[in-house]
């Protein structure tokens, strides 16, 4: 792994001669503006050729539309007559009203401000006061897929958008798992998420009372990766389990004491989903060689969808493969993880306002960012093949 | 599309020229700033002449290297307003004013079906479509409309392209398009309300069109299509306008426009897309000597036929053609068209 210096420039840094320290007296790295875009950009560029998840699905609906800005980009959802989710520009062509402030009405959505109607395509199909359409009259269309409880969506090249490429979380609504989940508003570049859940040592620090525990830090991780997946696996071998995952013990096998062997294996599929297959097994049962049936296993189910440079929707659920059919345990489990990520999301709320607020100071790395930093590498590829800067800050802003 | 519409202008030099058909340029651009034209756009043209209209609309054919080679393909109009006999003097290594990629003609997705209709140089609008259309997979097919091949440009690359997706109408070979025809088979599909048609060509053709696509009661915002105000049912030709309630009387000759022409004249006139498409430079009529030759899309078949209102951006008058012309029996045979208008 190597680090390259970031390519923006600051007020602070020096574009090249001797190193300056800031107020606060730490070395700051020098910046070099004529630097390739490097993997340690702290504002990160989003990709625009992917899907991203824009809402769940009961979310948009045929009654009134959706707004929600994805990857930068003001969308308004909703559904036609024959219950397929419709993505448009949420903006009219006209004058720009919002889309999403206007009305449903069977295959077309109708503007709030003087009425003109589009279809799902975006071509408009009805102007006040006049007996023809203006043939320019049209909001962009985004392509859509309703997969694994989510609405999908594309922003970048409609010509690009392969329903294939949907990211997989079959988990989300196959018969073999049960759960649910929420989502966060995350005041936060997206990418500082995706560096939250590929390094969970910091469950030992931010989720003490929950599902922290100091073997994290002390057990080994393993990292792999393709060209758009990163893997992270840690076991951590007969020890006492925390206590999320004492309480789900006992939900499957009642009365459990003793020690158990856990595991984390951290699944990432650009742009931004993460699937986490988590669980504890009673010590010593075989759970490392592949036999979890003396465990629990759940799958933590996270995508995050950039809304703006500092701001982010991440869906996330928790699906277990156990006691499916218990209600109570699904609310639990929801009630339960909701906690644990409120507090990432304190957390994270606060580094995007420490990196604004020193924007002389650069990243560096430790080695369990590896599993971070390979995404942070995927990314870059992504973004350079759209011909765009990893970094989303303009010089002289603290990229 | 609004969010796309923005017009910025740039420098561009021109890299290649090439004569393509008979009467037809193909001109490649490198722009300063180039950025990706997707299926459907243009660029705006700055003829740097004295006439306000002094932009001319043309659409991407190709974009190559990230929109840093842009395709135009320029037919020498016989009836040129001055756009493309200023085109076709450009050579090699000259420099022009330009604009990015405009999109106001995009290419949706998800459609069932594509019908795409070119009626002569119009197939500019419509090559980059098909490729695309191609590259998806999608169910589509190319109608290619002209007079002779000698002058249908991209006809043979076509063909070489997407095979038997592409049907010829050649007039001189004696295959002229049976419009009814081809609307009966789109309505007929088993796609037909899913199906959309996208069409570039003369207004004649593109009027035939429509009306048989709102007789075959077709969806009317599947029907797609791009008019850069150029074409009318008639050669353009000098006429005078009269405006009564100032007392002007002003002529208006082929290569400039009503609008273009009471503008020079210092009269206050609204205006905002001059291509025939927003109604915003509709008068009425008050008189006609001669005919009108609406050439906008905003007014409907019945308010045309009416012709109580006009669009000054784009319409003319023509003194010809027109048999039952109370015109004839006031003035001589030679004499320009005259129109009368009221200005709000």
């Amino acid at each position: 792994m190597t680090l390259t210096t970031d390519a923006t420039t600051t007020d602070t840094a020096a574009p090249s001669g001797p190193v300056r320290l800031p107020a606060g007296g730490t070395l700051a790295r020098p910046v070099d503006p004529s630097a390739p875009a490097s993997a340690a950009a702290k504002i990160f560029n989003h990709p625009r050729n992917a899907w991203y998840v824009a809402a769940w699905d009961h979310e948009v609906t045929g009654k009134s539309p959706l707004a929600r800005t994805i990857a930068g980009t003001p969308i308004a959802l909703w559904r036609n007559s024959e219950g397929r989710p419709v993505a448009l520009a949420d903006t009219c062509w006209h004058r720009l009203a919002p889309l999403s402030q206007g009305k449903i009405l069977g295959d077309e959505i109708q503007c709030p401000y003087h009425g003109l109607r589009y279809n799902a395509t975006g071509r408009c199909s009805g102007m006040p006061a006049q007996e023809t359409i203006n043939p320019s009259a049209m909001v962009p269309s985004f392509p859509v897929v309703e997969r694994y409880r989510y609405v999908w969506v594309w922003v970048g090249d409609p010509d690009l958008a392969d329903p294939d490429t949907v990211p997989d979380m079959h988990q989300m609504d196959s018969p073999e798992w049960a759960g649910d989940g929420e989502t966060i508003h995350a005041d936060c570049n997206y990418q500082l998420i995706l560096d939250n859940l590929m390094d969970l040592t910091h469950e030992e620090f931010v989720h003490s009372s929950s599902i922290g525990q100091e073997e994290l830090s002390e057990s080994e991780f393993e990292v792999t990766h393709d060209d758009t997946r990163v893997t992270v696996s840690r076991w951590m071998h007969n020890i006492d389990a925390p206590p999320f995952w004492l309480k789900n013990m006992r939900d499957k096998f009642p009365g459990f004491e003793g020690k158990v062997d856990r595991w984390q294996i951290i699944h990432f599929e650009a742009p931004g989903t993460i699937c986490i297959d988590v669980g504890v097994a009673k010590a010593g049962t075989g759970a490392p060689e592949g036999d979890r049936s003396q465990g629990v296993n759940g799958f933590v189910m996270n995508t995050i969808t950039p809304e703006t440079d500092r701001t982010s929707h991440y869906f996330w659920a928790f699906m277990r493969n156990y006691c499916l059919d218990s209600q109570t345990i699904t609310t639990q489990l929801r009630n339960g993880v909701h906690g644990v990520f409120g507090e990432d999301e304190d957390m994270l709320r606060a580094q995007q306002r420490a990196i604004d607020a020193n924007p002389g100071h650069e990243f560096y790395s430790l080695n369990i960012d590896a599993g971070g930093m390979w995404v942070r590498k995927i990314l870059d590829r992504m973004l350079q093949a759209e011909g765009r800067p990893s970094s989303a800050a303009p010089a002289g802003q603290g990229a | 599309m609004a969010a796309l519409t923005q017009t910025r202008w740039q420098r561009g030099r021109v890299a290649e020229v090439e004569e393509v058909a008979e009467g037809v340029r193909r001109i490649v651009l490198e722009p300063e700033h180039p950025v990706p034209a997707a299926p459907g756009t243009h660029v705006d043209v700055d003829l740097g002449t004295e006439h306000r209209t002094r932009t001319r609309s043309y659409s991407v054919v190709r974009s190559e290297d990230g929109g840093a080679r842009l395709t135009l393909s320029v037919q020498l109009a016989r009836q040129s307003r001055g756009g493309s006999r200023h085109m076709h003097t450009l050579r090699a290594g000259d420099e022009i004013a330009m604009t990015e990629p405009v999109q106001s003609f995009p290419l949706s997705v998800g459609a069932s079906r594509y019908v795409l209709v070119a009626g002569g140089i119009g197939v500019t609008a419509l090559v980059a479509m098909a490729s695309a259309l191609r590259r998806r997979g999608a169910d589509y097919q190319v109608v290619l409309v002209g007079r002779s091949r000698r002058v249908m440009a991209y006809a043979e690359d076509l063909v070489a392209e997407h095979g038997d997706r592409v049907r010829l109408h050649v007039d001189d070979e004696g295959t002229p398009l049976d419009v009814a025809a081809l609307v009966a088979e789109v309505a007929e599909h088993a796609g037909a309300r899913h199906t959309e048609l996208y069409m570039c060509g003369p207004i004649g053709l593109m009027d035939a069109i429509r009306g048989a696509w709102t007789g075959h009661l077709l969806p009317e915002p599947n029907l797609r299509f791009e008019t850069f105000g150029s074409s009318g049912t008639f050669a353009a030709e000098e006429f005078v306008v009269r405006i009564p309630q100032f007392g002007r009387e002003i002529a208006v000759g082929p290569e400039t426009t009503m609008l273009d022409a009471l503008e020079d004249a210092g009269l206050d006139v609204m205006s905002d897309c001059r291509k025939g498409e927003c109604g915003l430079c509709l008068v009425k009529v008050l008189d006609v000597d001669g005919q009108v030759d609406h050439r906008d899309v905003f007014l409907s078949r019945d308010q045309k036929e009416r012709s109580a209102h006009l669009c000054l951006c784009v319409s003319r008058a023509v003194a010809g053609a027109d048999a039952n012309a109370k015109a004839r029996t006031r003035s001589n045979g030679n004499a320009p068209a005259a129109v009368t208008v009221l200005l709000p």
